[in-house]
């Protein structure tokens, strides 16, 4: 984590989004973290993905565990509130900023360590309660701050730098975030920026847990022959299901679709997802057929890529409490505070 | 079976109810106690329960007392003894000359009862049996009949008891009908085969007012409520459930939007307590005001989270209602434990607030006050009950509340301010010697006032740094900000006795009652002391003038390392040979006799033994 501010110039000519903002205006701090980290280039995809959006940046709550990719929150979005919380507990952080103002976009950011060990059960509960937030896993399979151990979502059979073999079980966590009920599946590399931004975006957009596997290639740690989170692997594994492009009722952000091969997904803010079907028989609506589809793949050594399932109906939290549309933080005494006769009442029926 | 010298007395004896776990007998001795307060005479119950769900032994005691002693008195004058498993040692607590109330269904031997008390004994089961078929009916019923006995021995009024279950019964006609026809089975069995009323009896008396009856877990609950919380996270933990039941219970009354019907909290069930935490510390960071609930062990598995909402200054309230430890413990029974784990909590160099409630309505002030204090000083705010406040009914002062009384948001910076000419804002900053920086909520502004929270270390403008001074800076306004609690937090209430003394004794919490009535007693031996009840934690500075303005101090708490007397010692550098402990920490609650036994024989001592010796 670093204190070193980037300069403030701005270049007359940089493009701006509708709300003026260019993508300056989503930046952060400058990464301390090792050149070429795939969480650099997650980064970026968050900066472009807010850009295109033409998201107010202070409007955006963006919280993290401990760890490498628990860091990377300092580096964009320099004029949000950040936190930096305890290791594995940023999902119920979240979920109390969440709770307190239903009017922020919240921004999960974790790692492999964060999210597939320490904060695994977090992970979960998030997810199965249906928290209103983009949850992004930068996924790389090792410990990179503490050098080099092997995470939960290592595979068996992959070896450390050192040449260790890993004799554990991996943690899927897009499998395991189907099976828990998110509304919004997805995973990405963080070396394939057409299609993460889009997703990022979507994700954004969309109401209820929305969950994103990265897997973003530790080069210090995890680059290696015998990984399988290297660039190189993952580049000669990667199948992608789709491609995304996303349209906000705006003009849209891409157009790089070819008609008739576009399934439109019709959200409840009225967002549309155009999802590209490259394999003929995916269906991104069918949460069991994600579930097999990915098995199925990851018995074949392919890392699936790009929105794997998303419910059009999501809920979120709020809907489940019920709780009313101004943020509860709004609230004042004469809200909240029931008040002398009340009181009375109730002191008279405990007599 | 009788004794020359049964006990008699009118509106000040001890009843105990020793039951089996699951068999419905809390709701009819909860009656008895209550019909008790409706002639006029306060109580004071304690549920001694077992920490299962069903079988095991568990007992009721109600202390009538026309005198208003609300702690616990020690022995028992009449037994209610309806567990056979305990029997030997129901029997064997009971007074000489008190009274024993059986089902006497089967004939018992003569070895199995005392010679030196009275045996009452009612064929509850026969008569039970003869009027319901239905097995839950003749558990359930059963205990309605011996209700009824008891009313006609204890020569109370059965309209007041028909009263109260009207109320419980309210529009369930069926339900009223057969407990009023049950509580006529033992009364009018008792009137027609046994000498009523005996020794022990209640009659109409005016000492309740207008005073209240209610749990302090509740109160507390409802004190959250009035102070403006609006996030609750929980888990499940003896005894802390019932402030979330009860928060939950409150705001579906009363914080409700009138035209849209939705809620104006959240409630969430966390997957464990470092999740709840997480939670609260998350909506607290967010501008809400958030609490949760919890015990000893909860505490534990906060600790990580406690230290972050020290060190990151996020408000938080936590409620922690003492039990046994350590560790599992004895997880129903009552002590004042985690002094110690709560002012430290985490690890390096933290402090924390805590509050002390004596009663149900403290509970429900301090409730509410510890929001404003969370916000005003941006921490931890630790909320001490314990079992015997937060499970058992005491009767208290009516709660009361000031319309005008707005919330204490503590220092927010908000966009206009960020805005005004020449402002700097770091979210470090102590811009007036309080030690209390400004805040911003997220989403305040475009380009102002947004800063990073983290639990590493950062300078002023939470810009992360390890540097050495950057670090203690930090740090010596963390203490300058205790320094400044010490006068925002409850002072202690302290008086004197009747005669000058060199004496004095410090209590706090649950314990205040037994002291009341202990000091009385103490002075009935001829021992003055002067009393404080500590109510907060950072100590007030008239604590460490009270401990120098005497020879002696007693410093009574339930618990057996003597850790307010630790945290005094600690905190404000007194010898500890001054302070004296009195501890009581078998896990029932601390009683007047205990107390009165424990200092009246150490003054004793000291009035023959030279001071070394006494103090060794």
């Amino acid at each position: 984590m670093t204190y070193i501010a980037k300069p403030k110039f701005h270049h007359p000519g940089l493009p701006k989004n509708e709300l003026g903002y260019t993508h300056r205006d989503y930046e952060g701090k400058i990464s301390t973290l090792c050149a070429g980290c795939g969480h650099d280039s997650i980064t970026a995809s968050i900066i472009e993905a807010c850009y295109e959006l033409s998201i107010e940046p202070h409007r955006v709550a963006k919280i993290s565990g401990i760890g490498c990719s628990s860091k990377t929150p300092d580096y964009f979005l320099g004029n949000s509130h950040g936190f930096n919380s305890v290791h594995g507990r940023m999902p119920s952080v979240l979920t109390g900023a969440n709770l307190a103002n239903r009017d922020l976009i919240y921004l999960g950011v974790s790692g492999d360590g964060d999210s597939a060990s320490i904060g695994f059960g977090q992970f979960a509960h998030s997810i199965r309660r249906a928290v209103n937030m983009t949850y992004i896993v930068e996924n790389n399979g090792v410990y990179g701050l503490t050098k080099g151990q092997f995470s939960a979502t290592a595979d068996r059979g992959s070896k450390s730098k050192k040449g260790v073999m890993n004799t554990d079980n991996a943690i899927d966590l897009v499998a395991i975030a189907l099976q828990l009920g998110a509304s919004f599946v997805a995973r990405s590399f963080s070396g394939d920026k057409s299609q993460l931004v889009p997703l990022i975006a979507a994700a954004i957009r969309h109401k209820g847990a929305s969950f994103i596997d990265v897997i973003s290639p530790c080069i210090a740690f995890n680059n290696h022959a015998g990984s399988t989170k290297s660039f190189d692997y993952v580049r000669e594994h990667n199948d992608a299901v789709n491609r995304l492009d996303v349209l906000t009722g705006r003009d849209p952000i891409t157009v790089d679709y070819a008609p008739g091969t576009v399934q439109m997904v019709e959200q409840h803010d009225g967002t549309r997802l155009a999802l590209r079907k490259i394999d003929a028989d995916y269906d991104a609506n069918d949460r069991l057929a994600a579930m097999t589809f990915l098995q199925k793949h990851a018995a074949k050594g392919q890392v699936v890529t790009g929105l794997l399932y998303v419910d059009p109906d999501s809920e979120d939290l709020h809907t489940h409490l019920d709780t009313v549309e101004t943020p509860l933080n709004t609230l004042e005494a004469r809200d909240l505070c029931p008040g002398t006769a009340a009181l009375e009442k109730i002191n008279a029926s405990l007599r | 079976m009788s004794v020359q010298s049964p006990i008699s007395s009118v509106n000040d004896f001890v009843v105990r109810f020793a039951n089996v776990n699951g068999s419905g007998s809390a709701s009819a001795n909860e009656l008895f106690a209550r019909s008790i307060l409706r002639h006029g005479v306060p109580v004071s119950p304690r549920n001694i329960f077992p920490s299962n769900i069903q079988g095991l032994p568990t007992w009721y005691e109600v202390r009538v007392t026309e005198d208003g002693h609300l702690g616990a008195r020690g022995g028992v004058d009449m037994m209610v003894a309806m567990n056979p498993q305990t029997w030997d040692k129901d029997v064997a607590s009971i007074e000489p000359g008190g009274y024993l109330f059986y089902d006497s269904t089967k004939p018992m031997p003569t070895s199995k009862f005392r010679a030196d008390i009275n045996v009452i004994g009612v064929p509850l089961t026969a008569i039970t049996n003869s009027t319901y078929t239905d097995p839950r009916q003749r558990q359930l019923f059963k205990n309605i009949i011996y209700l009824g006995a008891l009313c006609a021995l204890l020569d109370m009024d059965p309209k007041l008891v028909e009263q109260l279950i009207g109320e419980q019964y309210k529009g369930k006609e069926k339900l009223l009908s057969s407990n009023v026809h049950a509580l006529h089975l033992g009364r009018d069995w008792a009137l027609q085969n046994l000498k009523c009323p005996i020794g022990l009896q209640v009659k109409k008396s005016d000492k309740v007012g207008d005073r209240i009856f209610i749990e302090g877990n509740s109160a507390a609950a409802l004190g959250a409520v009035y102070g403006g919380a609006t996030v609750c996270a929980w888990y499940p933990i003896t005894p802390s459930s019932s402030v979330a039941e009860a928060f939950t219970s409150h705001c579906k009354k009363l914080r409700h939007d009138p035209e849209t019907g939705k809620a104006k909290y959240a409630i969430v069930q966390g997957e464990d307590e470092l999740a709840s935490i997480g939670i609260v510390i998350g909506a607290s960071w967010n501008g809400a005001r958030a609490f949760t609930a919890t015990s000893g062990p909860g505490i534990s598995l906060m600790t990580e989270f406690i230290g972050l909402s020290y060190f990151a200054e996020i408000p938080a309230v936590i409620m922690n209602i003492q039990r046994a430890g350590p560790s599992t413990g004895m997880p129903t029974r009552t002590q004042q434990c985690d002094i110690i784990a709560c002012a430290y909590a985490s690890h390096g160099d933290t402090k924390h607030v805590l509050l002390f409630p004596e009663d149900p309505a403290e509970a429900f002030e301090f409730a509410a006050q510890s929001f404003d204090l969370a916000d005003r000083l941006q921490t931890m705010i630790f909320l001490m009950l314990d079992l015997d406040i937060g499970m058992n009914h005491r009767l208290c002062r009516p709660l009361k509340w000031d319309d005008a009384r707005q919330y204490d948001r503590g220092k927010v910076m908000t966009a206009e301010m960020l805005d005004e000419p020449g402002r700097d804002f770091g979210r470090y900053l102590d811009v007036d010697g309080d030690g209390i920086p400004y805040r911003t909520y997220p989403g305040t502004h475009p380009t102002k006032g947004s800063f990073f929270t983290r639990g590493t270390s950062r300078d002023r403008y939470a810009r992360y740094s390890e540097e050495g001074a950057v670090y203690a800076d930090n740090m010596q306004r963390l203490v300058r900000k205790f320094e400044t609690a010490q006068d925002m937090v409850p002072r202690p209430l302290q008086a004197n006795a009747a005669k000058p003394t060199k004496y004095g004794v410090i209590y706090f919490g649950s314990t205040a009652p037994a002291m009341d009535e202990a000091i009385g007693l103490l002075e009935s031996r001829g021992h003055q002391l002067d009393r404080m009840r500590i109510r907060a934690f950072p100590f007030h500075s008239s604590v460490a003038s009270f401990i120098a303005d005497h020879d002696f101090v007693y410093v009574v708490e339930q618990n057996r390392d003597a850790q307010l007397r630790q945290l005094i010692v600690n905190e404000n550098g007194i010898d500890p040979v001054r302070l004296v402990p009195i501890l009581h920490y078998d896990g029932t609650p601390i009683t007047a006799r205990f107390i009165a036994n424990a200092i009246g024989d150490h003054q004793d001592h000291l009035k023959v033994t030279p001071l070394r010796k006494a103090v060794s």
